[in-house]
């Protein structure tokens, strides 16, 4: 029955998306108010059914309701319930399914959050987000129905992959749906401003905060997808040049790049048509990223689907929405006044610059990402791209980056001087260089590598400070949006900061474990104890005892497992971690040695700075979040907008 | 300098950084390809020697070998064999009779020196460079028994 609800709940939700889709984009056109008053109802009505079948599969989950073929494939009886609410999205028409319910969410956000808008304006974005949502409904309804049922029902259900029954995995896919999805916004103002032909200052500040929000969604899921890919994969690496962590790098790139874009639109007038591009661009990559993760021609834990209908159907999306935007935007665009000539050293370059570079990176990733694919679809081989090459093209691109990111945030619009900027600078770029050289000495051994990343790193939060202290004493209200910019910037540094510490330093022995055993990584000592074995609700494991000491004092004690789950046989090895502020000790259990005596084979790595990865990641999700809540984007509409005159006072996001 | 010249000039030295950019990427991409083989295409000789490339097949049944952390076992497409030393933990899916997929170089003396053994996400699941690799296998077999 609640299948059925659910099904019967997504067909509604189709038809509704038909009219939100038409009725609202007609009435702009024509300037029919009262069909263009039709975009909100079906927002939210839209919302509605699609979470009422969200719900719906929810429910067949938690009950077990093993006649539901998607849920008897993803869930088991013995699976804990919070996991069995997780496995909804454990598969590929779930995920999708989420897919909707937050693309639902987020058009009903802006039907709600924008009476400050023109009517006109918001049933053009609903209207726009109304197609993208008909597209990815058919997609449900025709391709990948989560609701199908199972005749006769199956006695019990497949189970979840083991690697996805942790506690990361239940938010970070809602996270990075809500990312991708959130750049459907910034496309969908694009495109209606492209519509109505008026890229105004207004549209640039409408989009602003959404684009932000989407940003930080995406910020969080990325890195917490990297978070779990560290302690659940068992082997600590935290970013692997996966094309499925590509796949959401791409438009995280260029959605940074959109931020910083959208500013320079919004403030100045300027960049407008590559504003709009980049819109595009961020949603088009968030399409791209889904069609990889999910028609299967990437094999990870990622990749459900195996018919290749589905691929071809996102395929197909993708190429209707670049190909329509795209056309929509060479007739439109060349009607839309360029913005104001700068000079060589001002922020609009220095925006600019960031841009580029951003772009550059995503499309030396997407190569990367692409060409073994497309190469075996036109079957002229089999080959892949090392991690070596996206090492050798991002980090010198990211440099440059991390070098304008402190002048960025200094020079004024439109023209600035040289010699003013060095001198505002040098202490910086003096104390800076100090840390840098003497850092990697205290952390270890110094190398010339760990010395230019914590310089960078240095360079960036000094430069950070010193703006807050100089803008702090200036008279005048400071905006959330200032803060939220300073606190991305630091969290950004502070990444660095954590990758540049563990590539430098980390400690990784592969050894063979006997109990009474001990390992030392100077200063730290890892003995085993001994083995257990312990039975969880739907695994049985065996458990290492590993007492860790430092400098002969015990610190703490660690229980790395090797799990087999009942339902599939499969085995697990499930990591233990000791996190500090500045390090990280790992230990993972490998498989039993034969031998007189039984030993196993382990992992123990020390992995130095490796929380301030994601330390840095959720300073960066911060200053998205006080970025968005900026009073100045909750103000009346900003019609009569002018250019401030004269030179800016330093700052503002 | 007029302004025309200087502008000229910028966007002279915009391109050329480009053109230097597009050029060590392209440079990168090139020569961190790492290509696949088949171990027959491996025991033919068509797989380069001293350069990082990926071989996949079966793991033939009886031949996991441990000596300390480092294990031996052979990788099979069913038509030819190439024996693989490793140094390091295996993936948990690693089992055999299963689908392998590892990377590194080989030998002169025919010893494949893996770097890296892929993982699988799923029992069931098959690295499709494994199944690639038996598929031409069985399709080669099955030509030379056509072909007296």
């Amino acid at each position: 029955m609640l299948a059925e609800l659910g099904h019967f709940a997504l067909i509604l939700a189709l038809l509704v998306a038909c009219v939100q889709a038409t009725l609202p984009l007609w009435g702009a056109w024509r300037e029919i108010a009262a069909w263009q008053a039709l975009a909100r109802p079906a927002a939210f009505a839209q919302f509605g059914l699609v979470a009422l079948s969200f719900a719906a599969l929810t429910a067949c989950f938690v009950n077990n309701d093993f006649s539901v073929s998607y849920v008897a494939q993803h869930s088991n009886s013995l699976l804990p319930t919070v996991y069995r609410v997780a496995a909804v999205w454990g598969g590929h028409e779930g995920s999708l399914l989420l897919w909707v319910l937050m693309l639902a969410l987020w058009t009903a956000a802006v039907a709600a959050f924008s009476f400050s808008l023109p009517q006109a304006m918001v049933a053009r974005v609903v209207g726009v987000l109304g197609w993208v949502s008909v597209g990815f409904l058919l997609f449900i309804l025709a391709l990948s129905n989560p609701f199908e049922r199972l005749l006769p029902a199956a006695a019990d259900g497949r189970d979840l992959n083991p690697l996805l029954q942790d506690p990361g995995l239940i938010i970070h896919p809602p996270m990075l749906y809500m990312g991708y999805v959130g750049f459907s916004v910034a496309f969908a103002f694009a495109i209606a401003a492209l519509m109505a032909g008026r890229l105004d200052a207004a549209w640039a500040r409408w989009s602003r905060p959404w684009t932000v929000v989407a940003w930080l969604f995406m910020t969080f899921g990325i890195g917490l997808g990297s978070w779990w890919a560290y302690y659940e994969l068992g082997w600590g690496g935290w970013w692997f040049w996966d094309p499925v962590e590509n796949a959401s790098l791409m438009p995280w790139l260029v959605g940074t790049a959109l931020i910083h874009s959208l500013m320079a639109s919004d403030k100045r007038g300027n960049f407008k048509a590559w504003t709009v591009l980049l819109s595009i661009s961020a949603f088009s990559l968030s399409l791209l990223g889904t069609f990889l993760v999910r028609s299967g021609v990437l094999t990870s834990v990622h990749a459900f689907a195996t018919d290749p209908k589905r691929g071809v159907f996102i395929l197909m999306f993708l190429a209707v929405v670049v190909g329509f935007s795209l056309t929509l935007y060479a007739w439109r665009m060349p009607k839309v006044r360029m913005g104001q000539a700068v000079s060589l050293l001002s922020r609009e370059t220095l925006l600019l610059a960031n841009s580029v570079l951003l772009v550059v990176a995503c499309a030396a990733v997407l190569l990367g990402t692409i060409y073994p694919l497309v190469i075996d679809a036109l079957n002229l081989g089999k080959l892949s791209v090392g991690p070596q090459y996206f090492n050798a093209v991002f980090v010198p691109l990211m440099v440059p980056l991390l070098v304008i990111m402190v002048p960025g945030t200094v020079v004024r619009w439109r023209e600035s001087q040289w010699s003013e900027l060095l001198l505002r600078l040098r202490w910086v770029a003096l104390a800076a260089l100090g840390v840098g050289l003497a850092a990697p000495a205290l952390a270890g051994e110094w190398s010339i590598g760990a010395a230019f990343g914590f310089f960078l790193a240095a360079w960036v939060v000094l430069g950070s400070v010193q703006h807050m202290v100089l803008r702090w004493r200036q008279p005048g209200q400071i905006g959330a949006a200032y803060w939220g910019m300073q606190c991305a910037h630091i969290g950004l540094a502070v990444v660095v900061a954590g990758i540049t510490g563990v590539k430098s330093y980390e400690v990784e022995r592969d050894v063979r474990m006997g109990v009474g055993d001990v390992v030392t990584i100077e200063p730290y000592a890892f003995r085993l104890q001994g083995m257990s074995e312990v039975k969880g609700p739907n695994y049985r494991a065996v458990r290492a005892d590993v007492e860790v000491l430092k400098n002969g004092q015990p610190i703490d004690r660690l229980y790395p497992e090797k799990r087999r789950y009942f339902s599939t046989a499969m085995p697990m090895t499930e990591a233990a971690i000791d996190t500090g502020f500045m390090r990280d000790l790992y230990v993972s259990l490998g498989d039993p040695i034969d031998g007189p005596t039984p030993q196993w084979s382990m992992r123990v790595y020390y992995k130095p700075f490796v929380p301030w990865i994601w330390a840095g990641v959720l300073l960066m999700v911060l200053g998205g979040g006080l970025a968005a809540v900026d009073r100045r984007y909750r103000a009346a509409s900003p019609r009569t907008e002018t250019m401030p005159t004269g030179v800016a006072p330093q700052g503002g996001a | 300098m007029t302004a025309r010249q200087r502008r000229f000039m910028w966007v002279a030295i915009g391109v050329l950084v480009l053109c230097a950019a597009a050029a060590f990427v392209l440079n990168a991409f090139q020569s961190n390809l790492v290509f696949f083989f088949t171990p027959t295409q491996v025991a033919q000789g068509e797989a380069p020697q001293g350069r990082i490339f990926r071989i996949g097949g079966l793991v033939k049944d009886g031949s996991l070998q441990r000596q300390d952390v480092q294990v031996q076992f052979v990788v099979t497409d069913t038509a030819r064999d190439i024996p693989v030393v490793y140094s390091g933990l295996l993936p948990d899916l690693f089992k055999e009779g299963k689908g392998v997929v590892a990377q590194g170089r080989l030998g002169a003396d025919g010893l494949f020196t893996a770097t890296e053994v892929l993982a699988k996400h799923d029992e069931n699941y098959m690295p499709p460079e494994a199944q690639h690799a038996l598929d031409k296998a069985t399709a080669g077999q099955a030509a030379q028994t056509v072909k007296p």
